[in-house]
Protein backbone atom coordinates (compact mmCIF):
# COMPACT_ATOMS: atom_id res chain seq x y z
CA UNK A 1 0.00 0.00 0.00
CA UNK A 2 1.35 3.70 -0.71
CA UNK A 3 1.81 6.42 1.84
CA UNK A 4 0.31 9.55 1.12
CA UNK A 5 3.90 10.94 0.60
CA UNK A 6 4.07 9.09 -2.87
CA UNK A 7 0.55 9.53 -3.78
CA UNK A 8 1.76 13.17 -5.66
CA UNK A 9 4.41 11.28 -7.99
CA UNK A 10 1.91 8.37 -9.19
CA UNK A 11 -0.26 9.95 -11.42
CA UNK A 12 0.18 8.44 -14.67
CA UNK A 13 -3.61 9.27 -16.00
CA UNK A 14 -4.17 12.32 -14.34
CA UNK A 15 -2.05 14.40 -16.88
CA UNK A 16 -2.04 18.08 -16.29
CA UNK A 17 -4.50 17.61 -13.65
CA UNK A 18 -1.69 15.51 -11.16
CA UNK A 19 -3.07 14.97 -7.63
CA UNK A 20 -1.37 18.13 -6.18
CA UNK A 21 -3.12 18.37 -2.70
CA UNK A 22 -2.62 21.85 -2.33
CA UNK A 23 -4.23 22.63 -5.62
CA UNK A 24 -7.29 20.35 -4.42
CA UNK A 25 -7.22 22.19 -1.33
CA UNK A 26 -7.70 25.25 -3.45
CA UNK A 27 -10.81 24.08 -5.59
CA UNK A 28 -12.69 24.24 -2.55
CA UNK A 29 -13.21 27.44 -1.25
CA UNK A 30 -15.51 26.11 1.77
CA UNK A 31 -12.77 24.62 2.78
CA UNK A 32 -10.84 28.09 3.72
CA UNK A 33 -13.11 29.11 6.86
CA UNK A 34 -12.67 29.33 10.53
CA UNK A 35 -15.15 27.20 12.58
CA UNK A 36 -15.40 28.59 16.63
CA UNK A 37 -11.81 30.43 15.11
CA UNK A 38 -10.27 27.25 14.20
CA UNK A 39 -9.34 26.23 10.70
CA UNK A 40 -12.22 23.95 9.52
CA UNK A 41 -11.63 20.66 9.67
CA UNK A 42 -14.18 18.78 7.47
CA UNK A 43 -14.27 15.11 8.53
CA UNK A 44 -17.88 14.65 7.32
CA UNK A 45 -17.18 13.13 3.95
CA UNK A 46 -19.39 10.04 4.26
CA UNK A 47 -22.79 12.36 5.09
CA UNK A 48 -21.99 14.90 2.38
CA UNK A 49 -18.87 16.28 0.70
CA UNK A 50 -18.04 19.51 0.26
CA UNK A 51 -18.08 21.54 -2.95
CA UNK A 52 -15.42 22.37 -5.77
CA UNK A 53 -15.69 25.69 -7.40
CA UNK A 54 -15.76 24.02 -10.70
CA UNK A 55 -19.53 22.77 -9.87
CA UNK A 56 -20.15 25.69 -8.11
CA UNK A 57 -19.34 27.88 -11.40
CA UNK A 58 -21.28 25.37 -13.20
CA UNK A 59 -24.16 26.00 -11.53
CA UNK A 60 -24.21 29.62 -11.47
CA UNK A 61 -23.19 29.52 -15.20
CA UNK A 62 -26.43 27.22 -15.71
CA UNK A 63 -28.81 30.06 -13.92
CA UNK A 64 -26.99 33.21 -15.34
CA UNK A 65 -27.15 32.38 -19.12
CA UNK A 66 -28.90 29.45 -21.11
CA UNK A 67 -31.09 27.92 -18.30
CA UNK A 68 -34.31 27.01 -19.48
CA UNK A 69 -37.02 24.15 -19.02
CA UNK A 70 -35.55 20.56 -20.97
CA UNK A 71 -37.25 18.22 -23.34
CA UNK A 72 -40.01 21.10 -23.83
CA UNK A 73 -38.74 23.98 -25.75
CA UNK A 74 -38.03 24.89 -29.80
CA UNK A 75 -36.55 27.85 -28.83
CA UNK A 76 -32.44 28.25 -28.06
CA UNK A 77 -32.22 27.96 -24.13
CA UNK A 78 -34.53 25.38 -23.90
CA UNK A 79 -31.93 23.38 -26.32
CA UNK A 80 -29.17 24.46 -24.66
CA UNK A 81 -30.53 23.31 -21.46
CA UNK A 82 -31.53 19.99 -23.16
CA UNK A 83 -28.05 19.08 -24.34
CA UNK A 84 -26.53 19.85 -21.14
CA UNK A 85 -28.58 17.96 -19.21
CA UNK A 86 -28.49 14.94 -21.65
CA UNK A 87 -24.58 15.26 -21.37
CA UNK A 88 -24.34 15.25 -17.74
CA UNK A 89 -26.33 11.37 -18.45
CA UNK A 90 -23.32 10.56 -20.87
CA UNK A 91 -21.05 11.58 -18.38
CA UNK A 92 -22.65 9.31 -15.52
CA UNK A 93 -22.96 6.50 -18.02
CA UNK A 94 -19.32 7.04 -18.69
CA UNK A 95 -18.39 7.37 -14.65
CA UNK A 96 -19.59 4.33 -14.20
CA UNK A 97 -19.09 2.20 -17.57
CA UNK A 98 -23.23 1.63 -18.02
CA UNK A 99 -23.65 0.33 -21.79
CA UNK A 100 -25.87 2.72 -22.57
CA UNK A 101 -27.32 6.83 -21.76
CA UNK A 102 -30.66 5.04 -21.03
CA UNK A 103 -29.75 3.26 -18.17
CA UNK A 104 -29.03 5.82 -16.16
CA UNK A 105 -31.88 7.61 -14.63
CA UNK A 106 -31.98 10.64 -12.74
CA UNK A 107 -34.12 10.95 -9.19
CA UNK A 108 -33.34 12.73 -6.20
CA UNK A 109 -30.53 10.63 -4.57
CA UNK A 110 -30.15 6.90 -3.62
CA UNK A 111 -32.61 6.98 -0.98
CA UNK A 112 -35.30 7.96 -4.15
CA UNK A 113 -33.85 5.29 -6.40
CA UNK A 114 -34.35 2.43 -4.06
CA UNK A 115 -37.90 3.27 -3.33
CA UNK A 116 -38.13 3.48 -6.83
CA UNK A 117 -37.37 -0.19 -7.48
CA UNK A 118 -39.12 -1.17 -4.24
CA UNK A 119 -42.23 0.49 -5.59
CA UNK A 120 -41.73 -0.19 -9.26
CA UNK A 121 -39.61 -3.56 -9.69
CA UNK A 122 -40.47 -4.91 -6.52
CA UNK A 123 -44.32 -4.61 -6.90
CA UNK A 124 -44.79 -5.91 -10.32
CA UNK A 125 -41.78 -8.99 -10.15
CA UNK A 126 -41.80 -9.72 -6.90
CA UNK A 127 -45.05 -11.89 -5.39
CA UNK A 128 -45.66 -13.41 -1.99
CA UNK A 129 -43.11 -15.80 -0.60
CA UNK A 130 -40.33 -14.47 -2.68
CA UNK A 131 -37.24 -13.68 -0.79
CA UNK A 132 -35.27 -10.67 -0.61
CA UNK A 133 -31.44 -10.61 0.82
CA UNK A 134 -30.03 -7.47 2.39
CA UNK A 135 -27.16 -7.37 4.57
CA UNK A 136 -26.91 -6.25 8.71
CA UNK A 137 -24.93 -3.62 7.79
CA UNK A 138 -27.50 -1.61 5.35
CA UNK A 139 -28.50 1.97 5.43
CA UNK A 140 -31.77 2.59 6.58
CA UNK A 141 -32.43 3.97 3.29
CA UNK A 142 -32.02 -0.02 2.32
CA UNK A 143 -33.78 -1.63 4.85
CA UNK A 144 -36.76 0.26 5.08
CA UNK A 145 -38.50 0.60 1.83
CA UNK A 146 -38.17 -3.47 1.51
CA UNK A 147 -39.82 -3.79 4.83
CA UNK A 148 -42.57 -1.62 3.61
CA UNK A 149 -42.94 -4.02 0.85
CA UNK A 150 -42.99 -7.00 3.23
CA UNK A 151 -45.96 -5.72 5.35
CA UNK A 152 -46.96 -5.08 1.66
CA UNK A 153 -46.71 -7.93 -0.22
CA UNK A 154 -45.54 -10.86 2.16
CA UNK A 155 -42.32 -11.17 0.61
CA UNK A 156 -39.45 -12.17 3.14
CA UNK A 157 -36.63 -10.38 4.08
CA UNK A 158 -33.59 -11.99 4.92
CA UNK A 159 -30.52 -10.29 6.56
CA UNK A 160 -26.78 -11.80 6.28
CA UNK A 161 -25.09 -11.03 9.48
CA UNK A 162 -21.21 -9.78 10.08
CA UNK A 163 -18.64 -10.53 11.89
CA UNK A 164 -17.25 -8.59 14.81
CA UNK A 165 -15.24 -6.67 12.21
CA UNK A 166 -17.79 -5.84 9.95
CA UNK A 167 -17.31 -8.48 7.50
CA UNK A 168 -20.23 -9.19 5.07
CA UNK A 169 -20.32 -13.16 5.87
CA UNK A 170 -20.55 -14.82 2.63
CA UNK A 171 -20.55 -18.54 3.77
CA UNK A 172 -24.01 -17.27 5.74
CA UNK A 173 -25.15 -15.38 2.32
CA UNK A 174 -24.57 -18.55 -0.08
CA UNK A 175 -26.81 -20.33 2.18
CA UNK A 176 -29.31 -17.78 2.37
CA UNK A 177 -29.29 -17.63 -1.54
CA UNK A 178 -32.10 -20.00 -3.19
CA UNK A 179 -34.72 -20.49 -5.71
CA UNK A 180 -36.95 -18.32 -3.71
CA UNK A 181 -34.66 -15.16 -4.06
CA UNK A 182 -35.79 -12.75 -6.08
CA UNK A 183 -33.50 -9.25 -4.92
CA UNK A 184 -30.26 -8.72 -3.26
CA UNK A 185 -30.09 -5.09 -1.90
CA UNK A 186 -27.21 -4.86 -0.66
CA UNK A 187 -24.18 -2.20 0.40
CA UNK A 188 -21.02 -1.57 -1.84
CA UNK A 189 -19.36 0.12 1.50
CA UNK A 190 -21.00 0.88 4.56
CA UNK A 191 -21.46 3.97 5.62
CA UNK A 192 -20.65 2.90 9.60
CA UNK A 193 -18.08 0.52 9.07
CA UNK A 194 -16.12 1.66 6.15
CA UNK A 195 -16.59 -2.62 5.04
CA UNK A 196 -16.07 -2.54 1.21
CA UNK A 197 -18.02 -5.51 0.37
CA UNK A 198 -17.14 -8.63 -2.31
CA UNK A 199 -19.76 -6.92 -4.46
CA UNK A 200 -18.45 -9.17 -7.90
CA UNK A 201 -18.76 -12.52 -5.85
CA UNK A 202 -22.33 -11.57 -4.04
CA UNK A 203 -23.49 -10.18 -7.27
CA UNK A 204 -22.09 -13.67 -9.33
CA UNK A 205 -23.74 -15.60 -6.59
CA UNK A 206 -26.87 -14.09 -7.04
CA UNK A 207 -27.27 -14.66 -10.45
CA UNK A 208 -25.73 -18.31 -9.96
CA UNK A 209 -29.38 -18.33 -8.19
CA UNK A 210 -31.47 -16.78 -10.48
CA UNK A 211 -31.89 -13.60 -8.36
CA UNK A 212 -30.89 -9.81 -9.46
CA UNK A 213 -28.54 -7.68 -7.50
CA UNK A 214 -29.04 -3.88 -6.17
CA UNK A 215 -25.96 -2.16 -5.09
CA UNK A 216 -26.12 0.58 -2.89
CA UNK A 217 -22.97 2.73 -4.28
CA UNK A 218 -23.07 5.88 -1.84
CA UNK A 219 -20.08 5.11 -0.22
CA UNK A 220 -18.36 3.64 -3.13
CA UNK A 221 -18.60 5.66 -6.10
CA UNK A 222 -16.09 8.90 -4.35
CA UNK A 223 -13.75 6.73 -3.36
CA UNK A 224 -13.09 3.94 -6.01
CA UNK A 225 -13.88 3.29 -9.62
CA UNK A 226 -17.08 1.35 -10.01
CA UNK A 227 -17.80 -0.83 -13.30
CA UNK A 228 -21.33 -1.55 -13.82
CA UNK A 229 -20.83 -3.97 -16.29
CA UNK A 230 -17.93 -5.72 -15.18
CA UNK A 231 -19.62 -6.31 -11.74
CA UNK A 232 -22.68 -6.98 -13.51
CA UNK A 233 -24.95 -5.32 -11.08
CA UNK A 234 -28.09 -5.11 -11.56
CA UNK A 235 -28.94 -1.52 -10.15
CA UNK A 236 -26.46 0.73 -8.99
CA UNK A 237 -27.58 3.71 -7.10
CA UNK A 238 -25.80 6.95 -5.69
CA UNK A 239 -26.56 10.19 -4.64
CA UNK A 240 -24.78 13.57 -6.03
CA UNK A 241 -24.02 15.32 -2.77
CA UNK A 242 -21.47 12.51 -1.49
CA UNK A 243 -19.63 12.61 -4.85
CA UNK A 244 -18.78 16.72 -4.48
CA UNK A 245 -21.78 17.32 -6.41
CA UNK A 246 -24.74 18.93 -5.52
CA UNK A 247 -27.89 17.80 -3.28
CA UNK A 248 -31.14 16.85 -4.59
CA UNK A 249 -29.97 14.54 -7.74
CA UNK A 250 -28.36 11.25 -7.90
CA UNK A 251 -28.50 8.50 -10.17
CA UNK A 252 -30.41 4.89 -10.36
CA UNK A 253 -28.58 2.51 -12.96
CA UNK A 254 -30.66 -0.33 -13.85
CA UNK A 255 -29.69 -2.60 -17.05
CA UNK A 256 -32.34 -1.57 -20.04
CA UNK A 257 -33.85 -4.54 -20.36
CA UNK A 258 -35.08 -4.33 -16.57
CA UNK A 259 -35.92 -0.53 -16.53
CA UNK A 260 -38.30 -0.98 -19.73
CA UNK A 261 -39.95 -4.09 -18.03
CA UNK A 262 -40.47 -1.61 -14.91
CA UNK A 263 -43.88 0.95 -14.33
CA UNK A 264 -43.65 3.87 -13.76
CA UNK A 265 -42.82 5.57 -10.55
CA UNK A 266 -44.51 8.87 -10.60
CA UNK A 267 -46.69 9.84 -13.54
CA UNK A 268 -47.39 13.36 -15.44
CA UNK A 269 -45.24 15.52 -17.49
CA UNK A 270 -41.90 14.43 -19.43
CA UNK A 271 -42.42 11.08 -19.08
CA UNK A 272 -45.22 9.90 -21.79
CA UNK A 273 -45.27 9.16 -25.49
CA UNK A 274 -48.92 10.08 -25.41
CA UNK A 275 -51.39 11.16 -23.65
CA UNK A 276 -55.16 11.58 -24.68
CA UNK A 277 -57.69 11.70 -22.10
CA UNK A 278 -58.72 7.84 -22.09
CA UNK A 279 -55.47 6.47 -22.17
CA UNK A 280 -51.47 7.27 -22.12
CA UNK A 281 -48.70 5.71 -23.73
CA UNK A 282 -45.45 5.90 -21.67
CA UNK A 283 -41.93 7.07 -22.66
CA UNK A 284 -39.01 4.57 -22.01
CA UNK A 285 -35.97 4.45 -19.80
CA UNK A 286 -34.63 6.59 -18.66
CA UNK A 287 -37.25 9.44 -19.20
CA UNK A 288 -40.28 6.94 -17.84
CA UNK A 289 -38.68 7.48 -14.58
CA UNK A 290 -38.31 11.22 -14.76
CA UNK A 291 -41.49 12.98 -14.27
CA UNK A 292 -42.19 16.12 -14.15
CA UNK A 293 -39.63 18.88 -14.56
CA UNK A 294 -36.42 17.67 -13.68
CA UNK A 295 -33.45 19.15 -11.16
CA UNK A 296 -31.82 20.78 -14.35
CA UNK A 297 -29.08 22.97 -12.40
CA UNK A 298 -28.15 20.00 -10.35
CA UNK A 299 -27.79 17.22 -12.64
CA UNK A 300 -25.64 19.78 -14.61
CA UNK A 301 -23.69 20.38 -11.38
CA UNK A 302 -23.33 16.61 -10.98
CA UNK A 303 -21.97 16.15 -14.50
CA UNK A 304 -19.29 19.14 -13.28
CA UNK A 305 -18.73 17.21 -10.20
CA UNK A 306 -17.75 14.03 -12.29
CA UNK A 307 -15.49 16.04 -14.67
CA UNK A 308 -13.75 17.12 -11.79
CA UNK A 309 -13.21 13.88 -10.21
CA UNK A 310 -12.47 11.85 -13.42
CA UNK A 311 -9.49 14.66 -13.57
CA UNK A 312 -8.33 13.95 -10.49
CA UNK A 313 -8.61 10.09 -11.24
CA UNK A 314 -10.35 7.77 -9.33
CA UNK A 315 -6.96 5.27 -8.82
CA UNK A 316 -5.21 8.47 -7.22
CA UNK A 317 -7.79 9.12 -4.90
CA UNK A 318 -8.00 5.86 -3.79
CA UNK A 319 -4.72 6.01 -2.95
CA UNK A 320 -4.32 8.64 -1.20
CA UNK A 321 -7.68 8.07 0.86
CA UNK A 322 -6.40 4.39 1.52
CA UNK A 323 -2.66 5.98 2.93
CA UNK A 324 -5.13 8.65 5.10
CA UNK A 325 -6.77 5.75 6.09
CA UNK A 326 -4.18 4.17 7.52
CA UNK A 327 -2.21 6.62 9.38
CA UNK A 328 -5.87 7.87 10.52
CA UNK A 329 -6.08 4.34 11.73
CA UNK A 330 -3.08 3.89 13.67
CA UNK A 331 -2.96 7.69 15.23
CA UNK A 332 -6.60 7.46 16.55
CA UNK A 333 -6.00 3.75 17.78
CA UNK A 334 -2.87 5.82 19.95
CA UNK A 335 -5.73 7.58 21.81
CA UNK A 336 -6.00 5.65 25.10
CA UNK A 337 -9.51 4.37 25.89
CA UNK A 338 -10.68 4.70 21.67
CA UNK A 339 -11.93 1.68 19.80
CA UNK A 340 -12.15 1.14 16.19
CA UNK A 341 -16.19 -0.44 14.98
CA UNK A 342 -15.01 -2.21 11.80
CA UNK A 343 -12.13 -3.24 10.92
CA UNK A 344 -12.78 -5.35 8.05
CA UNK A 345 -9.76 -6.10 5.62
CA UNK A 346 -10.80 -4.14 2.91
CA UNK A 347 -12.10 -0.87 3.90
CA UNK A 348 -12.82 3.05 2.44
CA UNK A 349 -11.43 6.02 4.01
CA UNK A 350 -14.69 5.84 6.82
CA UNK A 351 -13.34 5.26 10.82
CA UNK A 352 -16.15 4.76 13.31
CA UNK A 353 -15.33 4.89 16.99
CA UNK A 354 -16.11 5.06 20.58
CA UNK A 355 -14.61 6.27 23.31
CA UNK A 356 -14.59 4.67 27.01
CA UNK A 357 -14.63 8.80 28.44
CA UNK A 358 -17.37 10.02 26.67
CA UNK A 359 -20.69 9.39 24.69
CA UNK A 360 -19.97 9.87 20.71
CA UNK A 361 -22.48 13.22 21.07
CA UNK A 362 -20.04 14.90 23.29
CA UNK A 363 -17.27 13.52 21.66
CA UNK A 364 -18.81 14.98 18.80
CA UNK A 365 -19.37 18.48 20.49
CA UNK A 366 -15.92 18.47 21.74
CA UNK A 367 -14.09 18.03 18.47
CA UNK A 368 -16.42 20.63 17.16
CA UNK A 369 -15.08 23.13 19.23
CA UNK A 370 -11.66 22.75 17.93
CA UNK A 371 -13.21 23.36 14.47
CA UNK A 372 -13.20 19.16 13.59
CA UNK A 373 -16.27 18.11 12.10
CA UNK A 374 -17.50 14.37 12.54
CA UNK A 375 -20.18 12.87 12.85
CA UNK A 376 -22.16 11.51 15.85
CA UNK A 377 -24.92 9.29 16.00
CA UNK A 378 -26.20 6.03 14.55
CA UNK A 379 -25.40 7.19 11.16
CA UNK A 380 -28.98 6.00 9.70
CA UNK A 381 -27.77 2.58 10.15
CA UNK A 382 -29.01 2.05 14.04
CA UNK A 383 -29.24 -2.33 12.88
CA UNK A 384 -24.98 -1.87 12.89
CA UNK A 385 -25.02 -0.16 16.28
CA UNK A 386 -27.13 -2.47 17.96
CA UNK A 387 -24.72 -5.22 16.29
CA UNK A 388 -21.68 -3.36 18.14
CA UNK A 389 -23.66 -2.88 21.54
CA UNK A 390 -23.43 0.74 21.43
CA UNK A 391 -25.99 3.47 20.34
CA UNK A 392 -23.88 5.81 18.45
CA UNK A 393 -20.46 5.94 17.19
CA UNK A 394 -18.18 9.08 15.97
CA UNK A 395 -17.54 9.06 12.48
CA UNK A 396 -14.60 10.40 11.11
CA UNK A 397 -14.81 9.77 6.88
CA UNK A 398 -12.12 11.38 4.57
CA UNK A 399 -12.27 12.47 1.66
CA UNK A 400 -10.09 13.79 -1.50
CA UNK A 401 -8.84 17.02 0.47
CA UNK A 402 -8.12 15.34 3.80
CA UNK A 403 -4.62 15.38 4.98
CA UNK A 404 -2.62 13.64 7.50
CA UNK A 405 -1.83 17.38 9.43
CA UNK A 406 -6.31 17.22 9.94
CA UNK A 407 -5.62 13.44 10.97
CA UNK A 408 -3.25 14.63 13.65
CA UNK A 409 -5.95 17.80 14.40
CA UNK A 410 -8.96 15.49 15.11
CA UNK A 411 -6.57 13.44 17.17
CA UNK A 412 -5.50 16.19 19.39
CA UNK A 413 -9.12 17.33 19.66
CA UNK A 414 -9.59 13.89 21.12
CA UNK A 415 -7.36 13.85 23.68
CA UNK A 416 -9.04 17.37 24.67
CA UNK A 417 -12.17 15.42 25.24
CA UNK A 418 -9.85 12.39 27.69
CA UNK A 419 -8.62 15.79 29.36
CA UNK A 420 -12.39 17.18 30.28
CA UNK A 421 -14.32 13.68 31.08
CA UNK A 422 -10.58 12.32 32.89
CA UNK B 1 -8.98 27.32 25.29
CA UNK B 2 -12.59 25.25 26.11
CA UNK B 3 -13.58 27.81 28.09
CA UNK B 4 -17.69 27.26 26.84
CA UNK B 5 -17.14 23.37 26.87
CA UNK B 6 -16.02 23.79 30.84
CA UNK B 7 -19.13 25.70 31.48
CA UNK B 8 -20.83 23.04 29.38
CA UNK B 9 -19.23 20.18 31.32
CA UNK B 10 -19.46 21.29 34.71
CA UNK B 11 -17.88 18.67 37.30
CA UNK B 12 -21.12 18.38 38.71
CA UNK B 13 -22.20 17.46 35.35
CA UNK B 14 -19.39 15.02 34.55
CA UNK B 15 -20.54 13.46 37.51
CA UNK B 16 -23.88 12.93 37.22
CA UNK B 17 -23.30 11.12 34.09
CA UNK B 18 -20.90 9.08 35.22
CA UNK B 19 -22.43 8.11 38.33
CA UNK B 20 -26.29 8.55 37.78
CA UNK B 21 -28.29 8.79 40.66
CA UNK B 22 -32.08 6.97 40.34
CA UNK B 23 -30.43 5.11 37.28
CA UNK B 24 -32.96 2.22 37.45
CA UNK B 25 -36.34 0.70 36.60
CA UNK B 26 -38.76 1.35 39.45
CA UNK B 27 -40.79 -1.44 40.15
CA UNK B 28 -45.02 -0.13 40.83
CA UNK B 29 -45.04 2.57 38.77
CA UNK B 30 -47.81 4.46 38.21
CA UNK B 31 -46.40 6.27 35.48
CA UNK B 32 -44.20 5.58 32.45
CA UNK B 33 -43.07 7.09 29.62
CA UNK B 34 -40.09 6.44 26.59
CA UNK B 35 -38.46 9.11 25.44
CA UNK B 36 -35.58 8.57 22.08
CA UNK B 37 -33.52 11.01 20.20
CA UNK B 38 -33.64 10.34 17.03
CA UNK B 39 -30.74 11.97 15.53
CA UNK B 40 -28.31 10.33 18.06
CA UNK B 41 -30.36 7.10 18.93
CA UNK B 42 -30.11 7.56 22.64
CA UNK B 43 -33.15 6.22 24.60
CA UNK B 44 -34.22 6.68 27.77
CA UNK B 45 -37.46 5.48 30.21
CA UNK B 46 -39.14 7.89 32.84
CA UNK B 47 -40.74 6.24 35.91
CA UNK B 48 -42.20 7.63 38.74
CA UNK B 49 -44.95 6.72 41.36
CA UNK B 50 -47.87 9.21 42.01
CA UNK B 51 -49.51 9.26 45.14
CA UNK B 52 -53.48 9.76 45.56
CA UNK B 53 -52.47 13.81 46.23
CA UNK B 54 -50.65 14.07 43.07
CA UNK B 55 -47.23 14.12 44.89
CA UNK B 56 -44.38 12.28 43.37
CA UNK B 57 -43.28 9.50 45.91
CA UNK B 58 -40.64 8.59 43.60
CA UNK B 59 -39.39 9.13 40.09
CA UNK B 60 -36.22 7.10 38.44
CA UNK B 61 -34.65 6.61 34.84
CA UNK B 62 -33.03 3.78 32.61
CA UNK B 63 -31.49 4.39 29.54
CA UNK B 64 -28.71 5.56 27.66
CA UNK B 65 -27.12 8.46 26.56
CA UNK B 66 -24.61 11.12 26.33
CA UNK B 67 -23.37 13.03 29.47
CA UNK B 68 -25.70 15.87 28.94
CA UNK B 69 -28.90 13.76 28.82
CA UNK B 70 -27.92 11.30 31.35
CA UNK B 71 -26.96 14.16 33.67
CA UNK B 72 -30.00 16.10 33.11
CA UNK B 73 -32.05 12.65 33.86
CA UNK B 74 -30.03 12.45 36.55
CA UNK B 75 -30.64 15.78 38.52
CA UNK B 76 -34.73 15.98 37.28
CA UNK B 77 -34.96 12.83 39.51
CA UNK B 78 -33.34 14.05 42.56
CA UNK B 79 -35.27 17.20 42.25
CA UNK B 80 -38.78 15.66 41.61
CA UNK B 81 -38.99 13.76 44.67
CA UNK B 82 -41.65 15.53 46.84
CA UNK B 83 -43.20 17.38 44.17
CA UNK B 84 -46.13 17.65 42.78
CA UNK B 85 -47.11 16.40 39.42
CA UNK B 86 -48.12 20.06 38.97
CA UNK B 87 -44.67 21.52 39.82
CA UNK B 88 -42.73 18.82 38.21
CA UNK B 89 -45.05 19.88 34.54
CA UNK B 90 -44.42 23.96 35.59
CA UNK B 91 -40.56 23.31 36.33
CA UNK B 92 -40.59 21.50 32.67
CA UNK B 93 -41.56 24.66 30.96
CA UNK B 94 -39.38 26.97 32.84
CA UNK B 95 -36.23 24.32 32.15
CA UNK B 96 -36.93 24.35 28.62
CA UNK B 97 -37.22 28.29 28.44
CA UNK B 98 -33.86 28.51 30.69
CA UNK B 99 -32.08 25.96 27.96
CA UNK B 100 -33.35 28.44 24.74
CA UNK B 101 -33.79 31.52 25.92
CA UNK B 102 -31.15 34.11 26.41
CA UNK B 103 -32.70 36.86 29.02
CA UNK B 104 -34.93 33.96 30.79
CA UNK B 105 -35.24 34.59 34.25
CA UNK B 106 -34.98 31.09 35.78
CA UNK B 107 -34.53 31.80 39.37
CA UNK B 108 -37.35 34.15 39.24
CA UNK B 109 -39.61 31.86 37.28
CA UNK B 110 -39.09 28.45 39.73
CA UNK B 111 -39.24 31.10 42.82
CA UNK B 112 -39.78 28.60 45.82
CA UNK B 113 -37.44 25.92 44.60
CA UNK B 114 -34.98 25.44 46.90
CA UNK B 115 -31.68 27.11 46.25
CA UNK B 116 -29.41 24.16 45.50
CA UNK B 117 -32.06 22.82 43.37
CA UNK B 118 -31.80 25.85 41.45
CA UNK B 119 -28.04 26.23 41.31
CA UNK B 120 -28.09 22.70 39.97
CA UNK B 121 -30.63 22.59 37.51
CA UNK B 122 -28.99 26.28 36.16
CA UNK B 123 -25.25 24.16 35.95
CA UNK B 124 -27.11 23.16 32.57
CA UNK B 125 -27.96 26.37 31.21
CA UNK B 126 -24.76 26.28 29.31
CA UNK B 127 -26.39 24.39 26.76
CA UNK B 128 -27.73 27.38 25.15
CA UNK B 129 -24.20 27.96 23.48
CA UNK B 130 -24.62 24.41 22.05
CA UNK B 131 -28.25 24.54 20.30
CA UNK B 132 -27.99 20.72 18.81
CA UNK B 133 -27.42 19.67 22.52
CA UNK B 134 -31.01 21.45 23.97
CA UNK B 135 -32.99 18.42 23.08
CA UNK B 136 -30.05 15.94 25.25
CA UNK B 137 -31.14 18.17 28.42
CA UNK B 138 -34.86 18.30 27.42
CA UNK B 139 -35.28 14.79 26.76
CA UNK B 140 -35.32 13.54 29.99
CA UNK B 141 -38.16 16.48 31.44
CA UNK B 142 -40.01 15.87 28.12
CA UNK B 143 -40.73 12.02 28.44
CA UNK B 144 -41.26 12.83 32.50
CA UNK B 145 -43.75 14.93 31.13
CA UNK B 146 -45.35 12.91 28.53
CA UNK B 147 -45.79 10.14 31.45
CA UNK B 148 -47.46 12.26 33.84
CA UNK B 149 -49.70 13.76 31.66
CA UNK B 150 -50.86 10.79 29.44
CA UNK B 151 -48.35 8.07 29.50
CA UNK B 152 -46.17 6.82 26.17
CA UNK B 153 -43.92 7.86 24.14
CA UNK B 154 -42.15 11.29 23.08
CA UNK B 155 -39.09 11.95 21.04
CA UNK B 156 -37.74 15.11 20.57
CA UNK B 157 -37.91 15.37 16.46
Amino acid sequence: MSNASNVVEMSPNAGSNAYDMERVRKDFPALHQDVYGKPLVYLDNGASALKPQAVIDTMTEVMSTYYANVHRGVHRLSQLSTDAYEEARRKVATFINAATDDEIVFVRGATEAINLVAATHGRTHLSKGDEVIISHMEHHANIVPWQMLRDEMGIVLKVVPIDDEGHFLMDAYEEMLSPRTKLVAVTHISNALGTITPMAEIIRLAHEAGALVLVDGCQAVPHMKVDVQALDADFYVFSGHKLYGPTGIGVLYGKLDLLNAMPPYQTGGDMIRSVTLEKTEFAVAPHRFEAGTPAIVETIGLGAAIDYITALGLDNIAAHEQALLEYATAQLLAVPGLHIHGTAKEKASIISFVMDAAHSHDVGTIVDRAGVAVRAGHHCAQPVMDRFGVTATARASFGIYNTKDEVDLLVEALNAVQEIFG
Amino acid sequence: MFEDLRELYQEVILDHGKNPRNCHPLEGASHMAHGNNPMCGDTLDIFLKVDEAGSIADVSFFGRGCAISVASASMMTEILKGKTVAEARKLTEDFQSMCTKDDFDFEGAVNGLDEDAVERLQMLSGVKEFPVRVKCATLAWHTMNAAVVDGGEVTTE
